[in-house]
């Protein structure tokens, strides 16, 4: 098997997906020496995009950039040919999680339970969504000193503000279909969240 | 004048200076600030990261409430602003989406609400001119850069709001508060945003740097305005001292326009600015 195999098909799913022109990029790098993510992640935006362009797809949609990418715009906004690469990085992570593919699982958990407190809650309450984040990720002691220095600060309230009208969200995440602005997506479940903490 | 507000959920907890200062200084302008009823978080880049439905229906939720109250909308929180703006800039120029929002969120988009940050309600709407006039403890021998982030001014096509390689107005708006205000060329640099969370080592590196930069320029302090850079540049910094505390915009508007609840914000952040603002006489 080589690593080098042309899907044509990829390119095109890419492009709908993420609305961006890809086929005109030129490689000049200008994202990639904007990017704050290249020092991180393993491929640099212009690489992603080489490789969206020649259907590497296993490759592409296992890389971390499209999780490390932190959707800070500069790539599109510099881009030549009106390349947003941001927009491409959240295509792929898209089709990644389609297939189960998760190189980052934290941030993939990081996201589940931030829209899910949303679903349960109405807004994010930092405290119980980071708790639920902690024993998701197993991350369990990183940033304790500076949660307890907000906290003697008054700045994580225990409680957390509930919405009024959470009927009506539930029904905006209900017919939130991630199908209906050409994305699909299965494997998210908000009302795993349900019971809130 | 008279606007919607939509303070967001950091505003309630770890930004709570942000949302403090920001009633205050509007207050103290004559500003009204109407918060809107019910409001619902914006989704972040958790939802435009893995529900891009999701992504401009939680938004144009919101932007439905603010259409019952019928004033323009403004938004501390650079993320949430860059949030609300994109929906409605999909709202407004794609009928596809338009259609498909107004039947999840049961509602007519009618385009007469104006999403705004809160720095450019204060820049374009109220004017540096009409703030200057108020200012009774000019920030005399503070020396400062400011930073604007990455969500402010991006994508320029849809924001529409200052130069988004080398933004000025919240350089200005400092200026006008008798502040020193030093350019450097990381205004718009990312901070790292979210992956704060779940790659703290990652975010190191990145603050690292804008920490670096701004002392290379000779700032004592950073002014920004959005609360993800703010924590960002509080919490991921190797050392927790006092040196080099980070600001937001309204914090500084507070402190200049003489309002006597500055220090309460002051005393609530992680880098205490309070030994600064003594040294140079300001509180
Ligand atoms: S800036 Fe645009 S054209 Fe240049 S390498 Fe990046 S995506 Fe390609
Ligand atoms: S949006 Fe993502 S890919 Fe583009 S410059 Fe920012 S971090 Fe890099």
């Amino acid at each position: 098997m080589s690593t080098v195999s042309p899907e044509k098909s990829f390119l095109d799913e890419v492009k709908k997906r993420s609305g961006q022109p890809i086929e005109l990029c030129y490689q000049c790098q200008k994202c990639a020496s904007g990017c704050i993510a290249t020092e991180f992640a393993d491929y640099y935006p212009n690489e992603v995009i080489r490789m969206v362009q020649l259907g590497q797809k296993e490759r592409v949609l296992n890389c971390s950039s499209i999780w490390l990418c932190s959707a800070c715009e500069t790539c599109g906004a510099r881009c030549p040919n009106n390349i947003n690469v941001r927009a491409v990085m959240d295509a792929l992570k898209e089709m990644a999680i389609e297939k189960g593919i998760i190189k980052e699982k934290r941030v993939k958990q990081f996201h589940n339970v931030f829209l899910g407190t949303v679903y349960s809650h109405g807004r994010i309450h930092e405290v119980s969504m980071m708790a639920k984040y902690k024993l998701k990720s197993l991350d369990l002691f990183s940033d304790m000193g500076i949660g307890f220095k907000m906290f003697t600060k008054g700045k994580l309230p225990l409680t957390p503000k509930n919405i009024k009208d959470k009927s009506k969200l539930k029904n905006i995440f209900d017919k939130s279909d991630p199908s209906m602005l050409n994305v699909k997506l299965e494997d998210i479940n908000y009302g795993e969240q349900k019971t809130g903490v | 004048m008279k606007f919607s507000y939509y303070p967001g959920c950091s505003l309630e907890a770890t930004a709570k200076e942000y949302d403090l200062s920001a009633r205050a200084a509007c207050q103290a302008l004559d500003v009204e600030l109407q918060e809107l009823d019910d409001w619902v978080c914006c989704g972040a880049t958790s939802a435009h990261s893995i529900n891009k439905t999701l992504s401009v229906s939680l938004p144009a939720k919101n932007i439905a409430i603010a259409q019952q109250v019928g004033h323009d909308l403004v938004i501390p929180c650079s993320a949430c602003y860059n949030m609300l703006k994109k929906a409605d800039h999909h709202m407004r120029n794609d009928s596809d989406v338009r259609g498909k929002m107004e039947e999840i969120v049961d509602f007519k988009y009618t385009g007469d609400v104006n999403v705004l940050s809160l720095l450019e309600a204060m820049v374009n709407r109220l004017g540096i001119d009409n703030i200057a006039q108020k200012v009774v403890n000019p920030l005399k021998d503070l020396k400062v850069v400011c930073y604007y982030g990455c969500l402010l001014v991006r994508p320029p096509e849809i924001t529409h709001f200052d130069r988004d390689e080398n933004p000025e107005s919240m350089d200005n708006l400092v200026k006008s508060l008798g502040a020193t205000v030093i350019p450097w060329s990381y205004k718009t640099d990312c901070c790292g945003a979210n992956l704060g969370l779940t790659s703290s080592d990652v975010v190191q590196g990145m603050v690292g740097r804008l920490l670096d930069a701004a002392k290379e320029a000779g700032a004592d302090a950073i002014v920004t305005s959005c609360p993800l850079c703010h924590s960002n540049l509080e919490m991921r910094r190797k050392e927790h001292g006092t040196d080099l505390p980070v600001f937001y915009f309204t914090e500084l508007m507070g402190l200049a326009l003489g309002l006597k609840d500055c220090t309460n914000w002051f005393s609530t952040h992680l880098i205490d600015p309070r030994p600064l603002l003594r040294s140079v006489s300001l509180i």
